[in-house]
């Protein structure tokens, strides 16, 4: 594996592959120095052609435990701005001589064709609407760590799908692990074709509360009003929000899950958020362990690559 | 002038097939005989296991000049163009400045002057191609101009297109009976504008925002509308779905002055290449589904489609090298499409020269000379072409400036042998010799 790009890629086994190295991780992150020098003399360099100071901070975070140089290139405030072709601004990075690159973008394919550009290896850290492939790992890791078999798993994305890079990539993870994911949302918030998702569909959320393993909750942007998606944030509260009404029909066992970050009051009341089958602290901390598994498989897979030709 | 024979080559015009060698002298067909004995001191050109077609015509060329030099220039189109075995090209005006009054119309007419290949202006429908304001199209239907469109554009404005079909029907005054065509890139912007490539499955899949079929279905509805009550003849541009060609189907039925093109590209590719992310695969309208470019290649075979046009959009390569949906659409096409006709599609080598020689000729009112038949004291505007050698396409082997080709790297079947305009041969064995 050189790159991480989509979790299609992966399949079952790869997923498993990369939550065995993150249990191996996950210890290393309980010690008193959390650090290995598994990756010293390795560079990373993320390129953050959107901002986002979690996903980065999280990705940074796992590099340094693997004792990387990192490199920050804020794309969002550089030289893309200036008409500089994707290509140019890539080939300028790798030339400074980086293992990896981790790559935000706002347009679904970036990575993918930074990828063919590039003899580094790059790392999808979230591209437009298409795909999030760490998110999804991280959120996988978090199921698996209550103990909680995929098989049969009943899964529920509340929110905006159709403009969800975090819906396209779970629905693949959870599903190729054999559970049975349902995408709830407004039809306006779904993609056309909702067929080739391979998720069942509901318009409502009070039928499927019940039935449900795991709650996950999407975040709601304020922009989605003024495209006449829905009529008001309100009024999807009402429709769609995790209200303790809602909440208190959930089994006492189930989880709660946000990618973050959380609009209160919007898709999740203020006070569910306490609500002990929350998961979202969880979420982010396996975020740091799961990014650690997948550099360390993606960069140790690229130099064995390198090494063999 | 020395006469020049081209020998054994199987003649296809509106005629049909058959064997025959072709006499020219002084740009004219003199002879068309089974067997012609080469006169004395004439040149003879090889013909044999080759195609004779009236030169193609294409009605749809971005030649990116005035303004954008950097892609395309009319010299390098017109090349192109010649190479893929076309003697005409009707000329966008999607140009900076647009090809929008009579003096740029003129510019174009002194730059091509000499060219490889007749470049044929349009002119736009609107000034800027802005949708606002008509451009004087009484002047310039008086210096010859026959085709109208904002070229990349629909015409957005229920009120002025129907201003601008009723205004067209008057000018057939100044003509002489010749029809205004009006050619319209049938999008509803509202529905579209958002969108980078077919909205679908695959659209979907890759999580980008899609172009329905209603945005182009929508304006074919409106116009077809209009045209029935202004009797204005339309031409609709690159149609890509199957709703699209059921509508001109129906509209021919009816007995509308209405005529259709679609490109290579969207009879032959589907969306499912844009799973790549390779800009080179964006173009617009989109490149749809396989019921779609099923459709409309039962559109070509019943007739519902006129003509194929290429559309030819060239980018420098570093416009494409930008994320898929920051990059322009538009794909080359001129010096592939009779290649790709005879690859992919089943269709009897009469449709196919139809399709790209005299029935186009015909919509932009050049069938004076351009799509005539292969008949003595008929113009020299011939093409010769091997239907069975084979060729890989390399952008950058082709004259265009630009390399977008979505060919690129496939085998395809049938070469431009000749390309003879008016009795010169501006491509040799393949080879552009103007």
């Amino acid at each position: 594996m050189k790159d991480l790009l989509t979790i299609d890629q992966l399949g079952a086994d790869g997923i498993n592959e990369i939550m065995k190295a993150a249990d191996s991780f996950a210890e290393v992150c309980q010690r008193p120095v959390p650090k290995v020098p598994a990756l010293r003399g390795r560079t990373v360099a993320s390129m953050f052609f959107e901002d986002s100071t979690r996903t980065r901070t999280s990705f940074e975070t796992a590099a340094r435990r693997l004792s990387a140089d990192t490199l920050n290139f804020s794309a969002a405030s550089s030289s893309v701005n200036k008409g500089e072709s994707l290509r140019d601004t890539v080939e300028t990075i790798e030339a400074m001589g980086v293992d990896a690159i981790i790559v935000r973008h706002r347009s679904s394919g970036a990575p993918q064709q930074i990828a063919k550009w590039a003899s580094a290896s790059v790392i999808n850290a979230g591209d437009g609407w298409h795909a999030h492939p760490t998110q999804a790992l991280l959120d996988v890791y978090t199921i698996r760590q209550e103990g909680r078999s995929f098989e049969g798993l009943r899964i529920a994305i509340v929110g905006d799908i159709r403009h969800s890079r975090v819906a396209r990539s779970n629905i693949e993870a959870f599903s190729a692990l054999g559970a049975e994911v349902t995408v709830v949302a407004p039809p306006t918030l779904l993609p056309p074709h909702v067929d080739a998702l391979g998720a069942k569909v509901s318009h409502d959320i009070d039928a499927v509360l019940a039935e449900t393993d795991v709650l996950y909750l999407l975040r709601m942007q304020r922009e989605r009003m003024d495209q006449a998606l829905v009529p008001s944030l309100g009024e999807y509260h009402r429709a769609f929000g995790l209200t303790p009404n809602r909440a208190s029909r959930l089994a006492d066992n189930a989880l709660i899950m946000h990618p973050g970050p959380m609009n209160r009051g919007v898709e999740i009341s203020p006070e569910v958020t306490d609500d002990p089958r929350v998961r979202v602290l969880n979420q982010v901390t396996n975020g740091v362990i799961v990014r650690m598994a997948v550099l360390y498989l993606v960069l140790s897979s690229a130099a064995a690559e390198r090494s063999a030709s | 002038m020395t006469v020049q024979v081209l020998r054994g080559g199987t003649i296809v015009d509106q005629a049909g097939e058959r064997r025959g060698d072709v006499a020219i002298d002084d740009g004219v067909i003199i002879e068309v005989a089974e067997s012609i004995e080469p006169p004395l001191g004439s040149e003879v050109f090889d013909a044999s296991d080759a195609y004779v077609l009236p030169g193609l015509v294409d009605l749809h060329t971005h030649v990116r000049e005035p303004g954008r030099e950097e892609a395309e220039t009319i010299e390098t189109a017109a090349r192109g163009a010649a190479l893929g075995g076309y003697t005409a090209i009707v000329a966008m005006a999607s140009t900076t400045p647009t090809m929008d009054s009579p003096s740029i119309v003129r510019d174009v007419l002194a730059i091509a002057e000499g060219a490889p290949c007749e470049v044929v202006p349009s002119a736009a429908l609107t000034v800027g191609r802005n949708g606002e304001l008509l451009t004087p199209m009484g002047e310039l239907a008086a210096m010859g101009v026959r085709i109208f469109s904002d070229a990349g554009r629909g015409v957005q404005d229920p009120a002025l297109m129907w201003r601008i079909m009723e205004y067209a029907t008057g000018l057939e005054a100044i003509t002489g009976g010749q029809p205004i065509v009006l050619a319209q890139h049938c999008e509803v912007e509202a529905l579209s504008a958002a969108g980078h490539m077919h909205e679908g499955e695959w659209s979907n899949r890759l999580g980008m925002a899609g172009q329905p079929i209603e945005a182009e279905t929508l304006m074919m509805m409106r116009d077809i509308t209009l045209a029935r009550r202004t009797g204005a003849r339309l031409h609709f541009q690159h149609i890509s779905c199957a709703e699209s060609v059921e509508l001109v189907r129906q509209a021919k039925a009816e007995g509308l002055q209405i005529t259709a093109e679609a490109t290579p590209h969207h009879l032959t590719l589907t969306h499912a290449e844009c799973a790549s992310y390779d800009p080179v695969f964006k173009v617009n309208p989109p490149l749809r589904s396989d019921d779609d470019v099923a459709a409309l290649r039962a559109g070509l075979a019943d007739g519902t489609i006129d003509a194929i046009a290429t559309c030819h959009a060239p980018h420098e390569p570093h416009t494409k090298e930008f994320p898929f949906d920051q990059a322009p659409p538009g794909m080359l096409g001129l010096e592939s499409a009779v290649a790709v006709a005879l690859t992919e599609l089943d269709l009897p080598i009469t449709s196919i020269a139809g399709l790209l020689s005299w029935q186009p000729a015909a919509i932009a009112g050049i069938d004076d000379r351009h799509g005539r038949p292969i008949a003595a004291g008929e113009p020299a505007n011939v093409c010769v072409i091997d239907p069975n050698e084979t060729w890989t396409v390399r952008g950058t082997e082709m004259a265009s400036r630009s390399h977008n080709s979505p060919w690129e790297g496939r085998e395809l079947r049938g070469r431009v042998r000749h390309t003879i305009l008016q009795g010169e041969f501006v491509v040799t064995q393949g080879e552009a010799t103007r």
